[in-house]
C-alpha cells in the first residue's frame, strides 16, 4: 500500500467517525457539518474529474450544482402541491423519492454540461475559464429572473425527500446516505482514472497533439469527461438541496464555483481524495473562523493566498509526496 | 462565500443584504431606468435605451481594456479587477463626502485605484506570472475575499452614496422629445475620450511601444534592457486606474457597496472573450456590442414576446431570455470564431 492509500483510508474513516463522536459528545450539530463536508467533497470530486484528470479549469461548476439542486427543489415542490410538472410536450408528476430525483438531477446536469462543454471546449486556457464562468452566470441570472420557482427568493423543500428504507429526517441517516454516495462516486472516479478513457483524458491534458496523432480525438474525450463531471456535481447539488431543504440561485453563484476550485487545490489537484481532504479542511476552517470573528472571509482570503503562494500540491501533496509514476 | 452554518436554512442569507439589491431583476444596477413592459415602442424611448446601452458599453470598455492589457502583457487572469472598480467607487464617494467636491473624489479614485493596483502587483501578483492559470485564478479569488471583507471592515456594510456633480446634474432633450440625464451623456463622452487616449498612449508613446513589445515577446524586451518589472507594475496600475475610474463614475448612478464590481467583472470577461483576449480594439467593439445587446434585449425582448403571448407572461419570459442574451451571443460568436473577433496571432 502506498502512503497515499493509507492517508486516503484514514481520511475516509475520520469523516465517517466525526458524526458518531459528535453524537457521543452531545453536539449533534457536527453531524450536519460532516454532511456538508461529504456533499461539498462529492461536488468537488466531480470537478476533479475535469480539472484534475483532464486539466480543464472549469470556473462554472456551480451551474451543475444549481441545476441538480433545482431538479430536487422543483420535483419536490410539484409533489407537495400535487400539480403535475408541465413540460409542454408531456406532464410529469412531482416526486419525493430521492432515487428518481437523483436520476433527474444527473440527467439535467448532464444535458447542461453537454451544451456548455460543447461550446466551451472549442477553446482552452484562459478563454475556457472565462467562458465556463460566463455560462454559469447565465444560469444564475436565469434562475433569478424566472419567477415560477421562487426566482431570487429561492424555493423551500418542506419535507426532506425520501429514500427507501431510511428515515432521511434523522441527521445521522442522511449523513450515512451522503457518505455512501460519496464513497461510491470515489470508486467510480478511481475506475475512470484507471480506465483506457482515463488514460486518454490524462494524456490529452499533457499533450493533446500526441493524443490526436494516435487517432484519439481530444475534444470528444474531454467533452465526455466534462459531462460526467457535471453529472457528479449535479448529484451533489440535489443532496445539498435536501440538506438545507432550500434551493436558491446562490447555489449557482460564482462564489460557489470558486469554492469548488478552492476545495480541490486545498486537498491536492487530481488526487483521488484531494476533494475530500479539501472539503473537510475548508468546512472546518470556515466554521472555526466564523466562530472567532465576523471578518472570517478576510482571513480565509489570506489563508488561501498563503496556500497558493507557498504550499503547492495541497494537503495530500504535502502528506503523501509527489505522484508516483509507473 | 458562505457564512458558517448554524442552521439548515442558512443559505437564505448567503449574501449580505447589501448585495441582495444587486440581484433584483436587472443585474446591472446602474441601468436603473425602469422599463415598463408593454410600452409602445416610441422612437424617443428607443433612443434613450440606445444611449443607455452605449453608456454601459463605454463603462465595460474601461474595465475590459485593463483586463485585456494585463492579460496581453503579463499573461495574467485577474479576477480581482472588479475589486479595483469597487476601490475606485469607494475612494470617490468617501473623498467627495469629505471635501464636498465630486471632482476631487474622481481624482482620488484614480490615485487610490492605481496605488492599490501597484501595491497588490508588487506584493502578490508579481509572484503569479510564472504560475499556471489555476494558481492565478485562486490567488486573485482570494484577493476578492480580502478586498470585499476589508472594505466592509473599513466602511461598514451600509452603502455609500455619491451625487452627480452639479455641473452635470441636468437633463438634455433628445430628438423625439424625451429628456436624458446629462451625466450619462458625459460618461459616454469621457469613455470615448479615454478610448482615444489609450489608443494614442499605446500607438504613439514610448511606454506604449514597450507595452506592445511586451505583448509580442516578454523575454526579448527584458534582454534589450527594459526594466520589465517596473513595466509590469505600470501596466497593472494603469489597468487598475481605468477600473477605479469606471467605478467612480458609475458610483454616482448607483449605491456604492461591497460586491458592486462582480457583475461588471463578469460582463467584462464576456467582452474580452468576444473581442479576443489581448486586443484593445476587440475590447472596444466587444464592450459596445455587449452594452447594446444587454440593454436593448431587456427593453425589446418583452415586447417581442408580447406578440405571441399575454403581456405579463411576455414580461417574465422576455426578462428571462434577455438576461441570457449576451451569453447566447457569446456562444454563437465562439462557435464561429473560438479565438474571438480580433484575436492576435
Amino acid at each position: 500500500m502506498t502512503r497515499e492509500t493509507i492517508i486516503n483510508i484514514a481520511l475516509a474513516l475520520v469523516l465517517l467517525a466525526i458524526p458518531f463522536v459528535a453524537t457521543q459528545m452531545g453536539s449533534p450539530f457536527y453531524v450536519t457539518l460532516a454532511t456538508r463536508m461529504a456533499i461539498l467533497a462529492l461536488a468537488a470530486v466531480g470537478l476533479n474529474l475535469a480539472l484534475g484528470l483532464g486539466g480543464l479549469v472549469s470556473f462554472g461548476h456551480a451551474a451543475f450544482f444549481g441545476v441538480g439542486g433545482y431538479a430536487a427543489g422543483i420535483l419536490a415542490s410539484h409533489a407537495f402541491s400535487m400539480q403535475p410538472l408541465d413540460l409542454g410536450f408531456a406532464e410529469f408528476a412531482g416526486t419525493n423519492s430521492m432515487l428518481v430525483i437523483w436520476l433527474v438531477a444527473i440527467a439535467a446536469a448532464g444535458l447542461v454540461a453537454l451544451f456548455i462543454g460543447a461550446v466551451s471546449l472549442r477553446t482552452s486556457g484562459v478563454y475556457f475559464i472565462m467562458i465556463t464562468l460566463a455560462f454559469a452566470q447565465m444560469t444564475y441570472y436565469f434562475a433569478i429572473s424566472w419567477p415560477a420557482y421562487g426566482g431570487e427568493d429561492g424555493l423551500s423543500i418542506f419535507v426532506r425527500n425520501t429514500f427507501p428504507g431510511i428515515n432521511t429526517m434523522v441527521p445521522m441517516s442522511f449523513f450515512l446516505l451522503c457518505y455512501a454516495v460519496l464513497i461510491a462516486v470515489l470508486v467510480l472516479f478511481w475506475l475512470v482514472g484507471n480506465s483506457r478513457f482515463g488514460a486518454a483524458l490524462q494524456a490529452a491534458r499533457q499533450n493533446d497533439v500526441r493524443v490526436a496523432s494516435v487517432g484519439i480525438a481530444p475534444f470528444r474525450i474531454r467533452l465526455a469527461a466534462f459531462v460526467i463531471s457535471g453529472m457528479i456535481t449535479g448529484l451533489a447539488g440535489a443532496l445539498y438541496a435536501d440538506l438545507n431543504r432550500f434551493v436558491s440561485p446562490s447555489m449557482m453563484s460564482w462564489h460557489m464555483s470558486g469554492e469548488f476550485i478552492v476545495l480541490i487545490i486545498l486537498g491536492g489537484v487530481g488526487r483521488l481524495f484531494g476533494p475530500v481532504a479539501g472539503a473537510m479542511m475548508f468546512v472546518m476552517v470556515e466554521y472555526l473562523l466564523g466562530g472567532m470573528t465576523d471578518r472570517w472571509q478576510f482571513f480565509l482570503g489570506l489563508a488561501l493566498l498563503a496556500v497558493v503562494l507557498f504550499a503547492r500540491g495541497g494537503l495530500i501533496g504535502s502528506l503523501a509526496g509527489k505522484v508516483r509514476h509507473g | 462565500m458562505a457564512t458558517p452554518m448554524r442552521s439548515s436554512a442558512r443559505s437564505k442569507s448567503r449574501l449580505p443584504s447589501s448585495q441582495k439589491s444587486l440581484r433584483r431583476g436587472h443585474h446591472l444596477p446602474y441601468l436603473n431606468v425602469p422599463i415598463a413592459s408593454g410600452t409602445i415602442l416610441s422612437s424617443a424611448l428607443f433612443i434613450e435605451q440606445l444611449l443607455n446601452g452605449l453608456q454601459l458599453g463605454v463603462m465595460l470598455f474601461l474595465m475590459a481594456a485593463g483586463l485585456t492589457l494585463i492579460f496581453g502583457v503579463m499573461g495574467l487572469i485577474n479576477l480581482a479587477h472588479g475589486s479595483l472598480y469597487m476601490v475606485g467607487a469607494f475612494a470617490c464617494a468617501w473623498v467627495a463626502a469629505q471635501t464636498g467636491s465630486f471632482w476631487i473624489g474622481l481624482a482620488a479614485s484614480l490615485a487610490a485605484a492605481a496605488a492599490m493596483g501597484a501595491i497588490v502587483e508588487i506584493a502578490i501578483i508579481r509572484r503569479l506570472y510564472s504560475r499556471d492559470h489555476l494558481d492565478q485564478v485562486l490567488a486573485t479569488f482570494a484577493l476578492i475575499l480580502i478586498f470585499s471583507e476589508g472594505t466592509r471592515w473599513v466602511f461598514g456594510s451600509v452603502p455609500l452614496y455619491l451625487n452627480v456633480p452639479e455641473q452635470l446634474a441636468g437633463f438634455v432633450t433628445l430628438p423625439g422629445g424625451s429628456r436624458y440625464q446629462l451625466y450619462r451623456l458625459a460618461i459616454i463622452g469621457v469613455g470615448v475620450a479615454v478610448a482615444v487616449g489609450l489608443y494614442l498612449l499605446i500607438s504613439m508613446t514610448r511606454l506604449g511601444m514597450r507595452i506592445r513589445a511586451g505583448e509580442s515577446d516578454r523575454e526579448m524586451i527584458g534582454a534589450l534592457g527594459v526594466d520589465i518589472r517596473t513595466l509590469y507594475t505600470i501596466v497593472f496600475a494603469l489597468g487598475a486606474a481605468l477600473a477605479g475610474f469606471a467605478g467612480a463614475m458609475v458610483g454616482a448612478l448607483q449605491s456604492v457597496q461591497v460586491g458592486m464590481g462582480e457583475p461588471v467583472l463578469i460582463l467584462a470577461f464576456v467582452v474580452i472573450v468576444i473581442g479576443g483576449i489581448g486586443s484593445i480594439k476587440g475590447a472596444l467593439v466587444g464592450a459596445i456590442l455587449v452594452g447594446l445587446i444587454d440593454t436593448m434585449g431587456r427593453f425589446l425582448m418583452p415586447q417581442v414576446f408580447s406578440v405571441f403571448m399575454g403581456t405579463s407572461q411576455a414580461a417574465t419570459a422576455g426578462a428571462a431570455v434577455a438576461s441570457m442574451l449576451i451569453y447566447i451571443v457569446m456562444a454563437i460568436i465562439l462557435a464561429v470564431r473560438p479565438q474571438g473577433l480580433f484575436a492576435k496571432g
